[in-house]
């Protein structure tokens, strides 16, 4: 039986990044997927007749643009649309928009607090501030600091350069930001109830903290560092959904020569006097490979695919111990007509954006209390966008889908498991909520998709349905994540690798996991490096 | 109460621009007021985000004003044999609805100008062209005893439609047969009791169509459009979105890579066809044509310049960049004409002017970009492309894609 170079365990955008640039190399590589179709969850799906939705994943700003380039997405069928016009919801109905242009933005954060219309100049120049630092890590192996390497040692003075860069003071507001919530992050700048809560959303997007959590204002920086086209923070969607860039990346790492099968999920990694040695298919075959890659979070790796006996002592508890607690759900919408939101202007730019039901900082809170106690809230953060309006490819003509996407939703109930009841209740609630901001709004539903912590890993395995594969907070971010002493892609067991969100630079669509380990693996061997180095070193 | 006509009446009128044919629901949609002028009319940069336009051309459809394109008829049983004489392209091979791209030269083999002829009927043809060139045209028919030149500007609404879904709402609009036109074609269909002529051209190097009707029936056709496209999210864009399509699509644009003949100053700071990497228009197989002469004899000793597509490293755009020939700019081989990140292909691309020998060689751009007020400079090793950045296959599939 053919042996190969390398075999990645897992069609996801990090694992086919991974996989392209090995193949790149020369390497003969073979991506293994348990589903019939790639994507992990970067995939679009066709979930009801004409309408195509980005089941998990559903907007991109993280995307290496390096990347996109190098590999030539492009001509691989990958285009990224940047869209506009988001609008938050308060608890009584009220809206604050944000415009793309700067002057409207300006007028209408006015008409909430000419104090806070200021003061967002100075969040977003600091916010920009720190954004720039940990862009520039993103592409980046993270040094180990207990290492005496010349790579490692030339790789900390880097970045304690850089952060010096920064100026005294900001040096210890940095350290700071990266211990605080995102609520109290936010009181040194706004005044406005609306404005904290619409800036603090991003802080428990995919996260089991709260508003006030400490380390939730990391969290919201993970979420606005990225650009399309340059223009920090903006967000776009891959036209065709987000398996258009799971498809792109499929294409070109077989343009390369690397090799797919799919409806294979892993049984285990086989390892063998130390080594890993391949992989064991739940079919009963066998795939033997120099170099075994896990696109898998770290949980699954190293408790579901591989043999507590040969891993070295500790990695197992570790591994059970990493924190990747789900806690979102996500309602995919399929709807007749455009929905019509109250108090937002009915034009085609503001009225088709993105909608984020934000409340209060209260109300998010109270979400998060739910999910502690093990039940959703009835009034629970939503952040939606309506990618058919932005993409002809995903809905019928004048159809639309609607991504919905639900902080929190706890992974296990106080009452027991999830059963297909309680999974509708909780849709039920999410449709409840919208539409009192959008009367009118249930009437226009044909088809609907719930998915919460339960559904998520059961189809594409991250654990807990946890979208980042492991919380983005200090203790597991740069050479921390997956372990202390891991942080460099390269895993206890000799030849075996990890590819996923479980690792630097941790979730989000981002190719950077898979590019990083691809670079480490290559080091290795000997190889040419075929990773290229990120564009934003001149901004 | 007095009628007062000094009142009400505009003491710049004269110098204001004019409105196009489709002024009333352009201006309507220009939230921004971004207005600039296009041969002596209003035009528009962008109406709310200039890359949001881009995208429209990119992702669904986007319509393009061409009122201000010069539009002449070129009539009569002579018509062929002038244009034959005058454009560098053999015009005989041209067959009726059918269009070709073209450009015309001094006799010193230089460009006067560039643009599109449609041969309409049997002898007539349309020449589009970016500037008035009644003049030039009137040289080009001296000794040519039956052909009529007409300035049909102001007589025809011209509107570009260029986008993936261009396709679709021409079709939502109820233009059958549309299907089969392909590339550089023409169709004509009835509308509101005049003929709506649709060629399938455009200069975004993308799926498109460029609309022709008659003045009167200018707006019904752009409410009828508009309301077919709804759903294909039909919007219009400027000149800014126009020269991203176009520098991405690797097409010259006046002004930017084309320096016209008859207005350039210096000596030779015009361009011929093959400085522009334009020599397969021109066509030695046929008989004399204007700078037939000076064209040959470039050819064979070759251009002095020429354009090329240059795929740059980094991110900052070379907008105005000197190349050199080594990083430390011993010496100086050329200057950038556009460029521009292609937010389609994620690439830092440029059309640049480099002396022919010096193609040889390596070809580094000095940038100079700007970082909150500061300048920057970087040198950057530019590769030349041979391909276009962008042109799907869409853009020529016949027939076209369907959304539905």
């Amino acid at each position: 039986m053919k042996r190969y170079d390398a075999v990645i365990i897992g069609a996801g955008h990090n694992g086919l990044t991974n996989a392209a640039y090995l193949a790149k190399a020369g390497l003969d590589v073979m991506v293994v997927e348990k589903n019939d179709y790639i994507g992990g969850a970067a995939v679009t799906r066709e979930m009801h007749e004409g309408w195509f939705y980005s089941s998990c994943s559903y907007v991109c700003s993280m995307m290496r643009q390096a990347i996109h380039r190098d590999l030539d997405l492009a001509k691989h069928g990958l285009l990224l649309v940047p869209y506009l016009g988001t609008v938050a919801f308060g608890d009584r109905g009220e809206t604050l928009i944000e415009y793309t242009d700067e002057e409207a933005s300006y007028n209408e954060l006015k008409k909430h607090s000419p104090h806070d219309a200021d003061a967002m100049h100075r969040f977003q120049a600091d916010l920009g501030r720190y954004a720039q630092l940990i862009r520039k890590t993103l592409l980046r192996t993270p040094p180990d600091p207990s290492s005496f390497k010349p790579r490692d040692i030339k790789e900390l003075l880097w970045l304690a350069k850089e952060f010096y860069a920064l100026g005294e003071r900001e040096l210890y507001e940095y350290v700071r930001f990266f211990t605080m919530s995102a609520a109290e992050f936010l009181e040194d700048y706004f005044e406005n109830d609306l404005v904290k809560a619409a800036m603090a959303s991003p802080g428990i997007i995919g996260t089991a903290l709260g508003v006030y959590s400490p380390g939730s204002a990391y969290v919201l920086l993970h979420h606005v560092m990225g650009d399309v086209d340059g223009n920090v923070g903006a967000w776009g969607l891959a036209r065709g959904g987000m398996g258009a860039i799971s498809n792109a990346l499929c294409s070109a790492m077989k343009a390369h020569g690397g090799e797919l099968r799919t409806g294979s999920g892993v049984q285990q990694i086989l390892v063998k006097g130390g080594k890993a040695v391949g992989v064991a298919l739940e079919n009963g075959d066998e795939i033997y490979a120099d170099i075994v890659v896990s696109n898998l979070d770290a949980r699954r790796t190293f408790t579901k695919v591989m043999d507590k006996n040969d891993l070295p002592d500790g990695i197992y508890e570790r591994a059970e111990n990493f924190k990747i607690r789900g806690s979102s759900g996500k309602v995919n919408i399929a709807l007749s007509g455009m929905p019509k939101f109250n108090n937002v202007p009915d034009n085609p730019y503001i009225n088709r954006g993105g909608q984020g039901f934000v409340g209060s900082l209260e109300t998010m809170e109270r979400a998060y209390d739910c999910w502690k106690r093990g039940t959703w809230s009835d009034d629970p953060f939503i952040e939606s966008v309506i990618p058919s309006a932005w993409d002809p490819t995903v809905a019928p003509a004048g159809k639309h889908w609607m991504s919905n996407f639900i902080q929190y939703c706890p992974p296990k109930l106080a009452d027991g498991e999830w059963t297909p009841e309680k999974r509708d209740a909780f849709g039920q609630t999410v449709i409840d909520k919208i539409e009192r901001f959008s009367p009118g709004f249930k009437d226009l539903i044909v088809h609907m998709e719930v998915r919460t912590p339960h559904e998520i890993e059961n189809e594409i395995g991250l654990t807990e349905g946890n979208i980042f594969q492991g919380e983005l907070t200090i203790d597991q971010l740069l050479f921390n994540r997956p372990f202390p002493g891991y942080g460099q892609y390269r895993m206890p067991v000799k030849n075996m690798y990890m590819c996923g969100s479980s690792t630097h630079p941790g979730g989000g669509v981002s190719s950077a996991c898979g590019a990083n380990a691809a670079r480490e693996i290559l080091l290795d061997l000997k190889r040419p490096n075929t990773v290229p180095e990120d564009d934003c070193y001149d901004e | 109460m007095t009628n007062e006509p000094a009142m009400s009446a505009d003491p710049f009128q004269g110098e204001r621009p004019r409105h196009t044919h489709f002024h009333e629901r352009q201006a309507a949609l220009n939230v921004r007021e971004a207005w600039s002028a296009w041969n002596g009319f209003r035009f528009a940069d962008y109406y709310y985000d200039p890359e949001y336009e881009y995208f429209c051309i990119r992702n669904f459809c986007g319509t393009y004003d061409i009122c201000p394109m010069q539009k002449y008829y070129i009539s009569g049983p002579d018509a062929a044999a002038m244009l034959d004489r005058m454009v560098t392209r053999d015009i005989k091979k041209l067959n009726v609805n059918r269009v070709t791209y073209c450009v015309w030269c001094t006799d010193e083999g230089r460009i006067v100008d560039d643009g599109t002829i449609f041969r309409i009927s049997e002898d007539t043809y349309m020449l589009t062209c970016g500037s008035p060139s009644v003049s030039w045209l009137r040289k080009s028919a001296i000794g040519f005893d039956d052909v009529t030149i007409t300035d049909m500007t102001d007589e025809i609404a011209g509107l570009s439609l260029q986008g993936p879904t261009s396709y679709s709402t021409l079709k939502a609009m109820g233009l059958e047969g549309l299907e089969t036109l392909k590339p550089f074609g023409i169709m004509r269909f009835p509308f509101n009791g005049v003929e709506l002529m649709v060629s399938r051209t455009g200069f975004t190097g993308d799926l498109g169509y460029e609309l022709w009707i008659d003045p009167s029936q200018a707006l019904a056709m752009w409410d009828a459009l508009y309301a077919a496209g709804k759903d294909f999210g039909i919007h219009p864009y400027g000149e800014t979105a126009t020269d991203m399509a176009r520098l991405e699509a690797g097409f010259i644009m006046p002004d930017m890579e084309l320096s016209e003949s008859l207005k350039t100053i210096h000596f030779e700071h015009d361009q011929s066809p093959f400085e522009l990497n334009l020599g397969w228009l021109v066509d030695f197989k046929k008989p004399h044509f204007n700078g037939r002469r000076a064209l040959l004899e470039e050819r064979e000793r070759g251009p002095k310049w020429t354009l090329v597509k240059l795929d740059i490293p980094g991110n900052k755009v070379a907008e105005g960049a000197i190349m050199y020939d080594t990083e430390d700019c011993d010496n100086e081989i050329g200057y950038v004409t556009s460029a521009m990140w292609s937010p389609s292909v994620k690439a830092n691309i440029a059309l640049a002017m480099i002396k022919t020998p010096a193609l040889k060689g390596d070809i580094w751009a000095e940038i100079y970009y700007q970082k909150e007020l500061r300048y920057y400079r970087k040198m950057a090793l530019c590769e030349v492309k041979d391909k276009p950045f962008w042109m799907p296959a869409r853009t020529r599939q016949t027939p076209p894609e369907v959304y539905s």
